[in-house]
């Protein structure tokens, strides 16, 4: 059994542990909650009742603990997979992340790896409390030795992960977490696509949405609301942030000549600041609009009672398609 | 070699300054030497037993008035009976998320009710007894648990600061809240409220450290609830919580949580200490998370019902009631009006609740800066013409 016509996308994430666990037995799974409970989203559910409390580890509470003996084990040839309960709980582990994670290849010129792959349920929509929205992914792309990639669907959610872990390099592999129960295809033994190329996910010849994690849904809605009023829009899924895949997207653009970045975290030095200069030094005598990004304000994610009016739903990415194409 | 006798070096340093600090709390130390004995024995300090029997213990005695003994009832039973109705609230989805007290009344109520209006508080996200005896309007705790704010009342009104979620930052927060108060040369104390989980973050240990070496005026108090979301008290730790105070230099007690007597006497004790510039003290409040963690957990993924059954038999209201009847403190008058004040209290929340107005989506741009910031007014403008271009096209639809 092989291809599995709708699988949730918490569900692929779990296959895909496991698919790395039964592949490696260096591969480790551990955080706060990961193992008798399956973790608060269940990603990791079953996980400890198959590979046993060696390998899938319940964590006492410091995400700081978490990934620094993360790094020693990575440093003794283990591979540990990290989960982050929410965004929001990862900095206390940031020390750890940016000061050694990030540099310990570079300082040892090479002569060690340390293969850390960090989950973190990430972005909002899902009517939490403080800090159980954020999408920091800027505080981590920004930092060199780090890769950064973030599925938006379930075959994508199983693929990256398995090469995130079997690569050598520290990933921060953010999860959109209101597509946990999201169901798409997932095929266990196709070819896997690049873990760093981006993707179109919906071709089109007027605009390019580039988008990410859970923001490829919304895009790809703008482009059927879009397709009703005569406007063809073309969806990228970025999939990677570190390193971000600017071919595919000049590619694009160059096609379109008009580009909309949509990403829920805020826009003031993310990723769209990122793509709209690199695109626009790319594609200069192509574009026929600046380009226009949608995303969080300068503001601390809101009350959940505000995060429709905060987060970039069809109303807002419409609204910036239609200032795009009005140049 | 060089390497080793620095490291060397470091310990005896590090080892001589506990040592002077021990000898200087010691000298001026007010609690008996033989307290750290006794908690030495793993005993709990205990004044009222689960069956409702008041006992005493050598040394922390407690003399309240049946007013005070009533209040205490009272407090509780309010406390529980909110806890109750947010949890209901939940249900019916007028709120996100609860994080019930249930079974921890005791812990926080007698704590609660051992500080002074001068002391500051800073609390987790489950500390509504506390909260409740600070005078914070119970209603008050809601607002972001429906998502209508990240706080909502002011810290400075109660001296009771905002929920923290993050769990064990507010440790160093009180602790140099505490450094304020010290070099202000004022005798009030500082309590920081946190979780068995809570102490193996970082930030706990960190408290500690800062607190010892100033000695600075706050006390830790640590409910061990015994759980942690799904994970035990052993993978916290190895030996009981309390007993982690002494590496630091300074005491660490374990009450019995669920006595509201020994609460209050052992809290206002600490607080003294604190008062009196004796410096921090650890009070481990041995408890049980009665409920979930939160509405979002199901624990009968990771416990036994049996273990949740034991301690109901070590219910904090019972006992107190058993030992006021006993004792001819209330009577079926007073229990009553207890009662009925109980309903109105929650009819009042349930209320109040279904009442609270979404905030306006404006406030999204609020309060970021004290100073202000120009890309917040921007984007805030940006937002706003947005908005106004909705309203046009409403306006427009209603013309045709
Ligand atoms: C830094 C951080 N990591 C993880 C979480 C998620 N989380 C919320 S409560 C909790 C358990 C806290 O346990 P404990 O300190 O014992 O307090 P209790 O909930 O039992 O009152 C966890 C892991 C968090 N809020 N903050
Ligand atoms: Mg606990």
């Amino acid at each position: 059994m092989t291809v599995f016509e709708k699988i949730t996308l918490s569900k692929a994430i779990n296959a895909s542990l496991r698919a790395s666990m039964e592949a490696d037995p260096k591969v480790l799974v551990m955080g706060e909650d990961v193992g008798k409970l399956g973790g608060v989203f269940r990603v990791t559910d079953g996980l400890q009742k198959d590979f046993g409390e060696d390998r899938v580890i319940d964590t006492p509470l410091a995400e700081s603990g978490i990934v620094g003996t993360a790094i020693g084990l990575a440093l003794r040839g283990y591979r540990p997979v990290v989960e982050i309960q929410f965004d929001g709980f990862v900095f206390p582990a940031y020390d750890q992340i940016v000061t050694q994670l990030a540099k310990m290849h570079a300082r040892a010129l090479g002569k060690v790896k340390v293969p850390v792959v960090i989950r973190i349920p990430y972005a909002g929509g899902i009517g939490a409390v403080e800090h159980h929205s954020e999408s920091p992914e800027a505080l981590f792309a920004h930092v060199a030795g780090l890769k950064c990639v973030s599925p938006s669907n379930s075959s994508d959610a199983y693929w990256m992960l398995q090469q995130a872990i079997a690569g050598d390099d520290p990933v921060i592999y953010f999860e959109p977490k209101r597509r946990y129960h999201d169901k798409s295809r997932l095929d266990t033994e196709a070819i896997p696509y690049p873990l760093h190329k981006a993707r179109v996910a919906q071709p089109g010849s007027d605009l390019t949405l580039a988008a990410y994690g859970p923001m490829v849904k919304v895009c790809l809605d703008v482009a059927k609301v879009a397709a009703e009023e005569g406007k063809s829009v073309e969806v990228v899924d970025l999939r990677s942030l570190s390193p971000i895949d600017f071919d595919t997207v000049q590619e694009s653009v160059v096609k379109t000549g008009r580009l909309v970045v949509v990403h829920e975290a805020p826009v003031f030095l993310g990723t769209g600041a990122e793509l709209a200069a690199r695109i626009t030094e790319r594609c200069f005598y192509h574009l026929e609009a600046p380009v226009l990004r949608v995303g969080g304000f300068h503001a601390p994610y809101p009350p959940s009672r505000l995060e429709d009016e905060y987060l970039p739903g069809l109303d807002r990415v419409l609204d910036a398609v239609d200032r795009a194409l009005a140049y | 070699m060089t390497v080793e006798s620095t490291a060397q070096r470091k310990t005896t340093r590090g080892g001589s300054k506990r040592t002077t600090a021990k000898k200087a709390s010691s000298a001026k130390a007010k609690t008996p030497d033989n307290a750290a004995d006794q908690v030495e024995q793993d005993q709990l300090v205990q004044l009222l037993t689960p069956e409702g029997k008041r006992v005493e213990h050598p040394d922390y005695a407690i003399d309240l008035t049946p007013e005070e003994l009533r209040g205490l009832y009272r407090d509780m039973v309010l406390t529980r009976k909110f806890d109750a109705e947010a949890t209901t609230l939940q249900r019916q989805g007028e709120l996100g998320l609860w994080a019930s007290l249930l079974g921890q009344e005791a812990a926080q109520i007698g704590s609660g009710r051992a500080l002074r209006d001068d002391d500051y508080v800073f609390p987790t996200y489950r500390e509504h007894g506390v909260a409740w005896c600070r005078g914070v309007d119970p209603t008050n705790l809601l607002g972001m648990f429906r998502g209508v704010n990240n706080g909502g009342w002011d810290p400075n009104s109660n001296n009771f600061h905002l929920y923290t979620i993050v769990i064990g930052s507010q440790a160093l927060h009180a602790t140099g809240y505490a450094m304020g108060v010290q070099k202000d040369g004022a005798d009030s104390a500082v309590i920081a409220y946190f979780g068995d989980g809570a102490s193996s973050q970082g930030d706990v240990a960190e408290a500690f450290t800062f607190s010892a070496v100033y000695n600075s005026p706050v006390v830790f108090f640590c409910q061990n609830n015994q759980w942690a979301i799904s994970e035990p008290t052993e993978k916290q730790t190895r030996v009981p919580l309390y007993q982690r105070a002494r590496g630091y230099g300074f005491p660490g007690v374990r009450v019995d949580g669920n006595d509201v007597l020994a609460c209050l006497a052992v809290t206002k004790a600490a607080l003294e200490r604190a008062r009196t510039g004796q410096g921090p003290m650890l009070i481990e409040a041995f408890t049980y998370r009665m409920g979930a963690h939160t509405t979002s957990d199901d624990p009968t993924k990771y416990r036994a019902d049996e273990e949740t059954r034991a301690w109901e038999a070590k219910d904090p209201i019972l006992r107190l009631r058993t030992y006021l009847v006993a004792e001819g403190v209330v009577d079926d008058a007073y229990l009553a009006a207890v009662e009925a004040e109980s309903e109105a209290l929650g009819k009042r929340v349930r209320e109040t609740v279904r009442a609270m107005p979404d905030p306006d989506s404006m406030a999204i741009f609020e309060n970021i800066y004290a100073d202000g910031h120009a890309l917040v007014d921007e984007e805030r403008a940006q937002f706003a013409a947005y908005q106004a271009s909705f309203a046009d096209a409403d306006a427009v639809a209603e013309e045709n």
